[in-house]
């Protein structure tokens, strides 16, 4: 498929951030005229991939972390990519209420919002190096 | 973005505002954390009528006062959700541990 429009934004690992990011992503996937359904499963799984090199990619330190976004006639795809400590098990990290961080209140629930919300997720992770996280979505657009 | 608090019986009430996300997440727990200290109260009811959006790590913050008050025989109950965390509450299995009521009237009675 034709790539139609792409953008990048640099921001650091703040949690602040994480408004910012899904909002400026839902802006950009918004010239495919989703529906506000999709807008909102987009909104969320950004927030879920981003806390993640916030939380676990950087534990908190400052990094940099870099979205991508891609449109195409009919489908977003979205990279969210940090270079912090990496995921050594990337199957453990997938399975529904498993974290490294039980201590901290976190659920376990990211990746599994990720795979509901989106079509597709694909996870590239070095440790030691950082994390890609691909995420892409079909959008029906309204006629 | 914000949290005020009311009690009503026996009840913490927690009106939510804004985005519960990570960022959200920090300061609701910690403005939780300091009320429970000086006021003694084991159930909490979250409404969320001003909360547009939640992510997972608003699923962390509701199971983790789950956990703490079940120790000592409390509840946790929601009222007000919208669709988007109405889903979130579904995908993670939050409606199995947190009972929704229609209003705070409701919740009070059967909490």
């Amino acid at each position: 498929m034709e790539i139609l429009n792409e953008m990048t934004i640099d921001f650091l690992s703040k949690s602040q951030n994480e408004a910012f990011a899904r909002v400026v992503v839902a802006a950009f996937a918004s010239q495919l005229n989703p529906t506000l359904d999709e807008l909102a499963d987009i909104k969320t799984a950004v927030s879920e991939a981003v806390t993640n090199s916030i939380i676990h990619g950087y534990e908190n330190n400052l990094g940099i972390i870099r979205i991508k976004a891609i449109l195409r006639e009919s489908e977003i795809e979205i990279w969210v990519q940090d270079w912090g400590k990496g995921i050594e098990d990337i199957e453990k990290a997938r399975q529904p209420l498993w974290t490294s961080k039980p201590e901290l209140d976190r659920s376990g629930m990211g990746f599994t919002i990720m795979e509901n919300f989106m079509d597709k997720v694909e996870i590239e992770s070095t440790p030691g190096k950082g994390t890609i996280v691909k995420m892409y979505k079909t959008i029906k657009n309204k006629k | 973005m914000g949290v005020t608090f009311k009690v009503y019986n026996d009840i913490l009430i927690v009106n939510l505002k804004g985005e519960l996300d990570h960022h959200m997440v920090r300061m609701v727990n910690e403005k939780i954390e300091e009320y429970l200290m000086r006021h003694a109260l084991k159930k909490i009811l979250f409404n969320f009528k001003h909360v547009n959006f939640m992510d997972s790590s608003g699923v962390g913050m509701l199971i983790g006062k789950y956990k703490s008050l079940q120790k000592i025989g409390g509840k946790v109950g929601a009222v007000n959700l919208s669709k988007q965390v109405k889903r979130i509450f579904e995908i993670s299995g939050l409606f199995n541990i947190i009972s929704c009521y229609n209003d705070e009237i409701e919740a009070s009675e059967k909490m």
